[in-house]
């Protein structure tokens, strides 16, 4: 008895995080569609509420209201488990992000290895759609996919290596903890370096433009998710745009200080902002790196396949190898207030 | 409630595992091999071992097997020949199987050898990572340096194996695309607004053709 009433508790707490969450998401279109529309100087959605804040809600009902075709060569086992294997992923990360102090769902010591893990298993939605689709396209989009993900996953890998070795855990609510302070107490000051790399990566993993090479519109049509539609090709869309938030939230945990306030800990401004409860703080810091997202996508053009190849091994893992070997040094030497 | 979820996940492990070899399909194969690696994986972490349970997914799940899976996809496998060979090799895999089943029947029943048990793990040390850390760069120093050894020569090889450059072939150098500046592709000229314009040299060549 005393079990499932822990299990419910958990499930609970599991709807706490994910209602939030897809809300986020929906807004997220919106506020991509907004800011996108204002880098271009034109006005985005705007007719459907009151400045088009009712427009999520119509794009999720068309999507609902679609038929879900399926091709006739598809693998159909395969074809509908992959949006599955996608968004699965994406929202079992969730489980481990500390959004306050204490206030996080699992507080497992690995927590920085689990969420590389499991970022690293959102690859199979995409490979499994592009093989079971049937399809040169949707084949090319995933073997693009498989390829660039693997590459920057390693530089995203040698940039936390670099924040667990900074704040001796792999705990996310202790590499909090190990930044306390205002806000050159956080890691992103002494490991710059691996901060841009982790972003650029980041935004790489999440297939988003300037990479977005496994939908590149001109090139393959709409990649892996080309004979996706309807409901199928929303839980994909899903998966994108919780791996983004989630690519912000590590982000602000791991070099952004989590839920502190910039000025925590300064004599008169700090306990001002300290009033401010930390969770708003760390969906501020979140929020900007979404935005970030929709800037980039709005300034740069798409990278041709073979220069972000190079991109990946050639310039962002010999940087982090070279600040990894600064960092030790930094560390033996004890420089503060970070080490 | 633990006993439950470890008889789950180990049926399951079971299921995929026969599923890898008996499926017709090699992708499904594949796929079946990376559920048998994630319940194995939570097979460690219910043992407490949740480093080696999380990089057994990082490793396996996320880098091999994708690796794998592409190759596989890449290939056009006409499944019925491979079917065939399946009862000729039977016995001799038969015979494999039953040795490592005796050798790991020896291993775990025998009073010789004594499997080290969680509490064996160093007291004093919550989590384990830090105690892998802690062993792995003291007392196994050098035979942990000597693989990473082992394995950067692996991958020289295999990039020399790949490494091969083929005369007559047009090919992209990226150094020197990255090179060029604006200067060497654009030509910004200054053309009067209200002028009619005089027609160049290209554009004469142009009309001639």
């Amino acid at each position: 008895m005393a079990e499932i009433q822990e299990l419910l508790w958990i499930l609970a707490k599991i709807l706490v995080i994910v209602i939030p969450l897809f809300t986020a998401v929906a807004y997220m279109t919106y506020a991509e569609r907004k800011v996108v529309g204002w880098a271009h100087v034109r006005k985005g959605p705007n007719k459907i509420g009151i400045w088009g804040l009712l427009q999520p809600l119509a794009d999720a009902g068309k999507l609902v209201m679609k038929e879900i075709i399926i091709p006739s060569a598809a693998n159909k086992v395969m074809f509908l488990l992959a949006p599955v294997l996608s968004l699965a992923p994406a929202l079992a990360v969730w489980a481990v992000i500390p959004f306050d102090e204490g206030l996080v769902l699992a507080d497992i010591n690995v927590g920085l290895l689990y969420v590389l893990a499991m970022t690293s298993m959102g690859v199979y939605g995409v490979l499994v759609a592009g093989w079971s689709s049937n399809s040169k396209y949707a084949l090319l989009g995933a073997l693009r996919s498989a390829a660039q993900v693997v590459s920057y996953e390693i530089a995203m890998g040698f940039a936390l290596v670099g924040v667990l070795m900074a704040a001796g855990s792999l705990n996310l609510s202790d590499i909090v903890r190990a930044q306390e302070g205002p806000f050159w107490h956080w890691y992103w000051l002494p490991l710059l370096p691996l901060f841009m790399v982790y972003w650029i990566a980041g935004v790489a993993e999440t297939n988003r433009l300037p990479f977005d090479m496994v939908e590149g519109e001109s090139e393959i049509v709409a990649g892996f998710q080309v004979e996706y539609s309807g409901m199928s090709f929303a839980v994909f869309f899903l998966a994108e745009y919780t791996n983004m938030i989630l690519v912000g939230a590590i982000a602000a945990i791991a070099f952004l200080g989590g839920w502190y306030s910039p000025f925590h800990g300064i004599p008169v401004l700090g306990p001002i902002f300290d009033v401010v409860p930390g969770i708003v703080w760390f969906c501020l810091k979140v929020g900007f790196f979404q935005f970030c997202y929709f800037w980039i996508r709005a300034s740069f053009p798409r990278y041709r396949y073979d220069q972000i190849m190079r991109l990946g091994w050639k310039v962002l893992i010999p940087v982090t190898l070279v600040w990894l070997v600064v960092e030790s040094g930094l560390i033996l030497a004890g420089v503060g207030p970070w080490f | 409630m633990q006993l439950t979820l470890f008889y789950i996940f180990a049926a399951v492990l079971v299921f995929a595992a026969t599923m890898v070899i008996t499926s017709r399909n090699p992708v499904h194969s594949a796929m079946f091999l990376v559920l048998a690696f994630f319940n194995a994986a939570a097979l460690w972490l219910m043992a407490e071992a949740e480093f080696l349970g999380v990089v057994l997914v990082v490793v396996y799940v996320g880098a091999v097997m994708v690796l794998f899976l592409f190759v596989v996809m890449m290939l056009d496998i006409n499944i019925a020949p491979l079917r065939e060979g399946f009862t000729r090799y039977l016995p001799i895999g038969a015979a494999v199987a039953l040795v490592m089943l005796a050798q790991m029947v020896m291993v775990l029943s025998s009073d010789h050898i004594q499997l080290i048990s969680s509490e064996a793990a160093p007291s004093g040390v919550a989590d384990n990572t830090r105690a892998i850390g802690s062993v792995l760069y003291t007392d196994y120093l050098y035979p942990f340096e000597l693989a990473g050894i082992v394995l950067l020569v692996a991958i020289v090889a295999a990039i020399m194996l790949t490494l091969r450059r083929r005369p007559g072939v047009k090919r992209q150098n990226p150094a020197k695309q990255v090179r060029v500046r604006k200067a060497d592709r654009l030509r910004v000229l200054q053309i009067p607004a209200e002028s009619r314009i005089v027609p160049n040299a290209a554009a004469q060549a142009e009309d001639k053709k």
